[in-house]
């Protein structure tokens, strides 16, 4: 069987597997973590877009989540508009603010842009925690009594919350896809690769990681929505803080940068990593997470840059290819 | 086609190019030579709408286009290979050229197609699946070339695309050299390696210290006493009668 067979029939045994976990898997605990992984997954997958393929390291991820759960939980609560509504509003507020947050912050590279987008990040915070319409640091919450399907509200089962995030994560995968069989996803891995030899070929840069950071941002602000819904309290700590901007990219980091899957593999042993440490010690260490992603990225950056896909290609190479240079076939 | 209208370049109080006028008529292959910090890069930066240029213009077909940042170069049909290569590391050959051929073939069966052709063209097509990291030093060079191709320029700027091959890979890169102009395009090429240059250029444009001092058939730089004296020695005038 080749590796794209392979890694066909693993990702439809991981569908499957979390298609019917919640049916079979009827502890609420457990429930609650698959659906956080599949939420964690989501976000690593629309980080990746920028992050991953255009190799934009962006660490202020979160204000877009936070503008996505913001925005439909105000639309809802102001205008009575259902989230399903409010998921694509605030996806294309948070579009809107990405490519103003993008077009200053782009005229920096490397670094300096990850650097940037993390005071973008903080300030964003800073001013929330001050805004009586958003609800200041205390933040909104949505009432329970308004539950269904329309409203995205229940509150008998975790069970559609499951699927909801399923369907989210495998629209965003699907979105994904599309882009890397299009010219942007070859663009975008051109930009990162050599950005002067890019622009030499007509590729714009300005443009095509606007498009990158809109696209990555929109289907951020869409993860969270789902996340307002399913708490149905957001305040900024939750939804805006640098730690949530950084599991994003560690996620994708982990599995493995600019490939689909990497961020799915990533969020799932990272959801496993933490809800380990979590049971280890006691719950009671808030600090503990920020323990495990700091060992993890140094481990990561130390021993497998290229995350864990990167390592299952080492292992497994595409074809029979030489694992050294051919012996110069021009010469 | 091209023409170059008393370019200046200044850094700061350095001038690296001054009063730079010349021109490059269809399928023309103009070798730009000079010392060692004579300009040609800052020339070839320049064209390639890297450099905004101090003062003068640069004209395409009549249009004036100094200034036009490198991805509106390469749309009017002007591309480039670059002296340090910078192919994409992360991708396979074919996928290499693909990201050039998208200038004008923007679905991705179109561009595999137009790559392919352009991968036949230069010989690289037996590669064309492996990672381009795999590639030799010479065949980067001409994997670069390929890519700049599939972008269909009019003018194609070559930036030491010879140095550091061997003799052998010297003569190939003439003959593809020969074959592009064949195409009716245009080539400007910086060159250090003269055996590469001297016997493919129609005209030589030759730079010191950032001015043009000679520009004339190969024959005649070769035996014009200023090159001689700036760059080329002894070694390199014809032969008398």
């Amino acid at each position: 069987m080749s590796r794209a067979a392979a890694g066909r029939a693993v990702g439809l045994a991981a569908l499957v597997l979390a298609a019917v976990f919640p049916l079979v898997v009827r502890s609420a605990t457990w429930q609650n973590t698959v659906i956080l992984m599949l939420m964690v997954a989501q976000l690593g997958v629309a980080w990746n877009i920028l992050g991953g393929y255009a190799g934009q390291v962006s660490l202020g991820h979160a204000v877009f989540f936070g503008t996505g759960a913001y925005v439909s939980t105000l639309l809802a609560l102001r205008f009575g508009i259902t989230p399903w509504v409010g998921m694509f509003a605030g996806a294309g507020v948070s579009a809107a603010l990405a490519v103003v947050i993008g077009w200053p912050c782009f005229r920096l590279k490397g670094h300096y842009f990850a650097m940037a987008t993390i005071a973008v990040g903080e300030i964003v915070q800073a001013v929330v925690n001050g805004w009586e319409l958003l609800g200041g640091a205390v933040g909104l919450s949505l009432p329970l009594q308004n539950t269904g399907f329309w409203f995205m509200v229940f509150n008998r089962s975790k069970l559609p919350y499951h699927y909801i995030a399923l369907g989210l994560l495998l629209f965003t995968l699907g979105v994904n896809w599309l882009v890397t069989r299009s010219h942007v996803g070859y663009y975008l891995r051109a930009i990162k690769d050599e950005p002067d030899a890019a622009r030499s070929l007509g590729v714009s840069l300005t443009r095509y990681k606007l498009y990158a950071i809109a696209l990555s941002s929109g289907l951020a602000a869409m993860g969270g929505t789902l996340y307002a819904q399913k708490e149905l309290l957001i305040d900024p700590g939750s939804t805006l803080s640098t730690s949530l901007s950084i599991k994003m990219s560690l996620v994708a980091i982990m599995g493995g940068v600019g490939t689909l899957a990497g961020p799915v593999i990533g969020a799932v042993l990272l959801t496993t990593i933490e809800e380990a440490s979590r049971l280890g010690f006691g719950g009671t260490g808030r600090g503990t997470d920020m323990v495990v992603y700091g060992l993890l990225i140094v481990v990561i950056a130390v021993y497998q840059p290229a995350g864990v896909l990167g390592w299952v290609k080492q292992r497994f190479p595409p074809k029979a290819a030489p694992a050294a240079p051919g012996p110069g076939g021009a010469r | 086609m091209l023409s170059v209208e008393r370019l200046t370049k200044r850094f700061g109080g350095l001038a690296a190019n001054e009063d730079v006028s010349f021109e490059v008529g269809r399928g023309e292959i103009i070798g730009l030579i000079g010392p060692n910090g004579a300009g040609k890069t800052t020339v070839f930066n320049s064209l390639a709408g890297f450099f905004p240029p101090s003062s003068g213009q640069i004209r395409l077909d009549g249009q004036p286009v100094a200034g036009l940042p490198p991805e509106r170069m390469a749309a009017l049909g002007v591309a480039r290979t670059f002296q340090i290569v910078r192919i994409f590391k992360s991708m396979t050959v074919l996928e290499n050229v693909m990201v050039g051929a998208m200038l004008h073939h923007r679905a991705v069966p179109a561009a595999i197609g137009k790559a392919r052709e352009a991968l036949r063209f230069t010989g690289l097509d037996r590669r064309a699946g492996d990672p381009a990291s795999q590639l030799t030093v010479a065949e980067q060079k001409r994997l670069e070339v390929t890519r700049a191709l599939a972008c269909e320029p009019r003018l194609l700027l070559l930036d030491e695309t010879m140095a550091g091959l061997t003799q052998n890979e010297v003569q190939e890169a003439v003959e593809l050299v020969k074959r592009i102009q064949a195409r009716g395009i245009a080539c400007v090429v910086v060159e250090h390696v003269m055996e590469g240059i001297m016997p493919i250029a129609d005209r030589m444009v030759v730079l010191e210290r950032g001015r043009v001092i000679a520009n004339g058939p190969p024959r005649a730089i070769a035996e014009d006493p200023v090159v001689v004296a700036a760059y080329l020695g002894e070694e390199y005038r014809a032969p008398g009668p």
